[in-house]
């Protein structure tokens, strides 16, 4: 009888075995990585899929993934172009086991392109401080999430910076503000926001296009020279930095008075213009350098294991740090979701209510190995952008590296708010869309 | 003298200067064309890939250094590359060329474009995509002479541009009229069958019009990459030379030199005095414009040669 028991126990064990470990090991997270690692902003792309790359395979070897589920990390080739950027979200959308859990396309031209298609899919869109800004209202954008701050709360603190280096707001009047913008829809997205700030306190704006990719800015730089703004700010992106840098250093432009979107504030644009770069600002919404406990990890997890895509040397950049605290909110996204949803294998949708209930405190950033790293992060289901707080950096050009200069500033919601609420009911009206209640 | 006629000099020597620029691409073009009827689209990617092996050689964690354990010092980084450029040749003619010879020039064409992503491809491979800061000791900057004296804002970078591009064309030219193996070149463009008839060998020149053309590459690379670091975005350069090559015409060296000229000066003038009215961004394509209204009166370009076929 005991011997009947036993096997009969044996057997049933060694059925269900299988279907246990099965379980565990066959269900894997699918997260698609948009990179371009190739074509002419590659030497942006690749440090930030470097970093989105390494913390979710650090997660994978030290925790065995997001609460023991291992991330699938699906790696497709958009080189920065929207059309290709588009054929790699439809090649990935449906991967299998469980679907494309969030998308982060790293192109507002891509991301535009997307936001129709993931709403229908049910896909969650994070384009982390680029993209469509009004896709901060969450009533009308379900599906996009572009915290932690969008680049009309940049374009917003950078005016407020500067009102501040001018001795009050009020000051502003009469001052001539400068935007040299990468000619793409991308580059022009700050320009809203900045009419409107120069409506209110009485600047002159001035708006200089430089066409992809940049190499050749002669005549705009001219033009800065002729009329000497008293700021220049530059939304730009690749080459178009390193040569805007070069150009104002050349004209002796004062390099403190040149700002840069987050997306121009990289090591890459600066070390092409070597000493003539020191004291050039840009904005940022976490720090520099690898010395942070998440650092050393993925060190130890990744790069001594050999399953690193990057250099060592290069850990710690400004764009790798930005791959990676993608990667965070999203791993973050998904843990919460299971917590919501209480299951393991979470599907897409669950992933959105991980994000629009996601509460990322100073506590548990320092959990995650990361203390001081960023700014706290709490999204809702009507605010989309976070706390939409942007700090300053500013590159120290004999020591080669950033250093924060600001605390974070708040947005001005005067201004921004209404344009985000403008341009939403727009989009809304257009395509039919009923907003949330919430 | 007035600050506004100031500013218009100062906007056309940029644009004389960056013509120079263009013009140095444009000439790869021009000695492929004219001596093999070749449109060689890879030129742009011959810049880059000739600018990465010229870092690569110099740079610590380049192949030299991790191979042998030493870094090349400028000047024998210049001679490796030029090496390097004369073996793409080789290969170039062995691999590509001498099996389409005979073949229409648009195959020929189709070829070069391939060719253009298996060069990037490979130099992606070899040297990585990241951005390589080329410090020759060209000097760099405003001119502080002319800035401080005359109030003239003139690129120290450009003028190098601008005497190695003089220099270069001077040693075409020369290389051109009084060499044995130029006339032989200059044979083969005006009619291959004839020069094929009179001994001269086609592959032997494709290989010496491709290796010199990779040194003029060369030479575009190092200047492009002096001024924004060496970054696959060189390739683009190439498209900044097209509407050079159709005013100056794809034949004529000189051509190359007055239709950058031309060019530059033209779209810096366009961009700045009329840009602003229609919102800046212009001088990409104004160029191409200027280029199709030189067209119009002279359809093989400035110094182009002009094709009469009998029906």
């Amino acid at each position: 009888m005991m011997f009947k028991r036993l096997t009969g126990a044996l057997i049933g064990a060694t059925l269900a075995l299988p279907a246990v470990v099965s379980t565990a090991s066959a269900y894997e997270l699918v997260m698609p990585s948009l990179d371009y690692r190739t074509g002419p902003y590659a030497p942006n792309g690749i440090p930030f899929a470097n970093g989105y790359h390494d913390y979710l395979m650090m997660l994978n070897e030290r925790d065995g993934g997001i609460e023991g589920v291992k991330v699938k990390l699906v790696q497709c080739e958009t080189a920065y172009n929207t059309k290709q950027g588009v054929e790699c979200y439809e090649k990935t959308k449906d991967t299998p086991p469980s679907r494309a859990l969030v998308y982060q396309p790293l192109s507002t031209g891509i991301t535009y392109q997307i936001i129709p298609k993931a709403s229908v899919d049910k896909i969650p869109v994070h384009s982390m401080g680029y993209g469509r800004t009004s896709a901060a209202n969450g009533k009308v954008f379900d599906w996009i999430f572009n915290f932690p701050a969008t680049y009309w709360d940049q374009a917003a603190v950078l005016v407020k910076y500067i009102g501040e280096k001018e001795g009050g707001l009020d000051k502003l009047k009469g001052k001539k503000i400068a935007l040299v913008y990468h000619n793409s829809a991308y580059g022009k997205e700050p320009i809203r926001t900045l009419e409107k700030a120069a409506e209110k306190f009485g600047f002159e704006l001035m708006l200089l296009a430089v066409d992809h990719p940049g190499q050749e800015q002669k005549a705009t730089w001219l033009q800065i020279r002729r009329e000497r703004p008293d700021w220049v700010l530059m939304w730009g992106w690749g080459v178009m930095n390193q040569v805007a840098i070069k150009e104002a250093a050349s004209i002796r432009y004062p390099m403190d008075h040149f700002i840069g979107v987050w997306w121009s504030g990289s090591e890459n644009d600066v070390l092409p213009a070597g000493e003539s770069a020191h004291g050039y600002l840009s904005g940022a919404f976490h720090a520099p350098g690898d010395n942070f406990p998440a650092h050393d990890d993925i060190k130890k997890h990744v790069y001594d294991k050999g399953k690193a895509q990057g250099e060592r040397d290069r850990i710690g950049e400004v764009l790798y740090n930005r791959g990676l605290i993608a990667a965070v909110y999203a791993s973050e996204a998904i843990r919460n979701a299971m917590k919501i949803h209480n299951t393991k294998e979470v599907t897409p949708e669950m992933v959105r209510d991980g994000y629009e209930n996601l509460d990322l405190t100073e506590a548990r950033l320092k959990e995650l190995g990361l203390p001081g790293f960023t700014i706290p992060v709490k999204i809702t289901c009507a605010n989309h952008a976070g706390p939409r707080k942007v700090a300053l950096q500013q590159w120290d050009a004999k020591a080669k590296k950033w250093s924060f200069v600001t605390d974070f500033y708040d947005t001005m919601n005067d201004i921004v708010d209404p344009l985000i609420e403008e341009d939403s009911s727009q989009y809304a009206k257009e395509n039919k869309i009923k907003p949330r209640d919430c | 003298m007035g600050s506004e006629l100031m500013f218009f000099f100062e906007t056309v020597i940029s644009g004389v200067m960056a013509g120079v620029m263009y013009a140095l691409v444009a000439l790869g073009f021009v000695l492929i064309f004219k001596a093999s009827g070749i449109f060689n689209f890879a030129q742009g990617v011959m810049c880059l890939f000739a600018a990465l092996a010229l870092y690569d050689f110099m740079a610590p964690g380049g192949w030299i250094d991790r191979l042998f354990g030493i870094t090349l010092p400028v000047w024998l980084a210049i001679v490796a590359t030029i090496g390097v450029m004369i073996v793409v040749a080789w290969l170039i003619e062995r691999l590509v060329l001498q099996h389409l010879v005979q073949q229409d020039p648009i195959i020929l064409f189709m070829a070069t474009l391939g060719l253009a992503y298996v060069l990037e491809g490979l130099g992606d491979i070899l040297f990585g995509s990241d951005v390589k800061p080329l410090d020759l000791g060209i000097p760099q900057g405003a001119s502080d002479w002319a800035l401080d004296t005359l109030g003239l804002y003139v690129e120290k970078l450009e003028v190098v541009a601008a005497i190695t591009g003089a220099v270069l064309v001077t040693v075409l030219a020369i290389f051109f009229q009084r060499t044995r193996i130029g006339r032989a070149l200059r044979a083969v463009a005006d009619d291959h069958q004839a020069a094929l008839s009179v001994g001269i060998s086609l592959r032997t020149i494709w290989v010496i019009v491709w290796s010199v053309s990779g040194i003029v590459a060369l030479v575009a690379g190092i200047m492009w990459g002096s001024k924004s670091g060496v970054q696959f975005s060189l390739s683009l350069i190439a498209l900044k030379a097209l509407p050079v090559l159709i005013l100056g015409g794809f034949t004529s060296v000189p051509g190359a030199i007055v239709g950058g000229l031309i060019i530059g000066v033209g779209e810096k003038l366009a961009e700045v005095y009329f840009g602003p009215y229609v919102g800046g961004a212009i001088e990409n394509w104004f160029a191409y414009m200027l280029a199709l209204a030189f067209l119009l009166f002279r359809p093989q370009g400035l110094f182009g040669e002009r094709i009469i076929e009998r029906v």
